[in-house]
């Protein structure tokens, strides 16, 4: 059974987000005055192959904290998982 | 007396190696080339970890060829208390890897820095400088776009009271402050220490920096500090 995984990395709250501020940055400039605390990070899809949801959401969890995020600068958390039919 | 060998990895994307291996042979030893899919390191005394760009440095610096098949060598190595140095890329995978603290994360900048720095030593207590003392300050050329040092406010405290510091990145005259730090790291650490001193990891390119001919030398005794250390030669 295959089901599709969405996981969402961040950077963590409190480090400075180069690009979330450049992004914000160039906001007023574009007529958007009132648009704050832009954060930029990542998304990223893969499709997991298990018997169960539990094995399947698992799995994603563990790719999910030892490859995909690094806990030092990073959040990770899954943000959807639907059956591949 | 034999002489001391040192193994460089080359990863793919690796692109500082055969700097390294040369200037290894340079200041007396032999350089051992090593591939990252090799299972041991040809029992060399110490090994390097080169800069570049190591599987393209895709998800994050690093975070790939933190996994890689050697590193299991290189974390044995580590933990038998022999030398590992990490230059720039090498830094960033030593930090993926769990080896040392902390983490490289985009120059607050956003730019690519490319030019001579100056760095205070602070420690004296790894077998890269040992035979500096703290408070000398070495020129060395920094080349990246991902070198802001970062780590938690307790991480940070830790490091510094355990003297894991190695490097701050200070003025000609060894002052430590804002307008030296060419990439926002945190409390402009340039290098660090595990907490045994003998990994190392900077983001300054020291193997860029030993022939008079094409540049300052400030990379020269952290390579003869290495060499020393492993003929267990006084400094």
């Amino acid at each position: 059974m295959k089901r599709r995984f969405e996981v969402l990395v961040t950077l963590k709250e409190g480090l400075l987000d180069p690009q979330g501020k450049t992004v914000e940055d160039a906001l007023p400039r574009m007529g958007w005055t009132n648009v704050s605390d832009v954060r930029v990070g990542k998304v990223v899809e893969m499709t997991v192959d298990a018997g169960t949801e539990d094995e399947a959401r698992s799995t994603a969890e563990q790719v999910a904290a030892k490859l995909l995020a690094n806990p030092v600068i990073e959040d990770v958390r899954i943000l959807s998982m639907e059956d591949v039919t | 007396m034999s002489t001391p060998t040192v193994a460089v990895i080359t990863f793919p994307g690796s692109n500082d190696d055969r700097d390294a291996l040369r200037v290894v042979e340079a200041m007396g030893g032999r350089g051992v080339p090593v591939w990252h899919g090799d299972h041991d390191l040809r029992a060399a005394d110490a090994v390097i970890l080169p800069g570049g760009f190591a599987y393209g440095d895709y998800l994050r610096t690093g975070a790939i060829a933190a996994f890689a098949p050697v590193m299991d060598a290189v974390r044995e190595h580590a933990a038998a208390g022999r030398p590992v140095l990490g230059i720039c890329n090498g830094f960033q995978i030593l930090c993926e890897a769990g080896l040392l603290p902390g983490a490289l994360i985009r120059n607050r900048s956003l730019r690519f820095v490319h030019r001579r720095v100056h760095l205070r030593v602070e420690t004296s207590l790894t077998p890269f400088t040992r035979t500096t003392e703290a408070g000398d300050v070495l020129e060395i050329p920094i080349k990246h776009g991902e070198g802001q040092y970062v780590a938690e406010e307790a991480t940070l405290d830790r490091v510094e009271a355990e003297a894991q510091v190695v490097f701050r990145y200070s003025t000609p005259s060894g002052e430590v402050t804002e307008e030296a730090n060419p990439n926002g790291a945190m409390r402009n650490i340039a290098g660090v220490a595990n907490e045994a001193g003998n990994v190392v990891g900077l983001m300054p390119h020291p193997e860029h920096a030993v022939d008079p001919d094409v540049g300052p030398t400030g990379g020269q005794p952290l390579f003869a500090s290495l060499l020393s250390s492993l003929v267990g030669a006084d400094a």
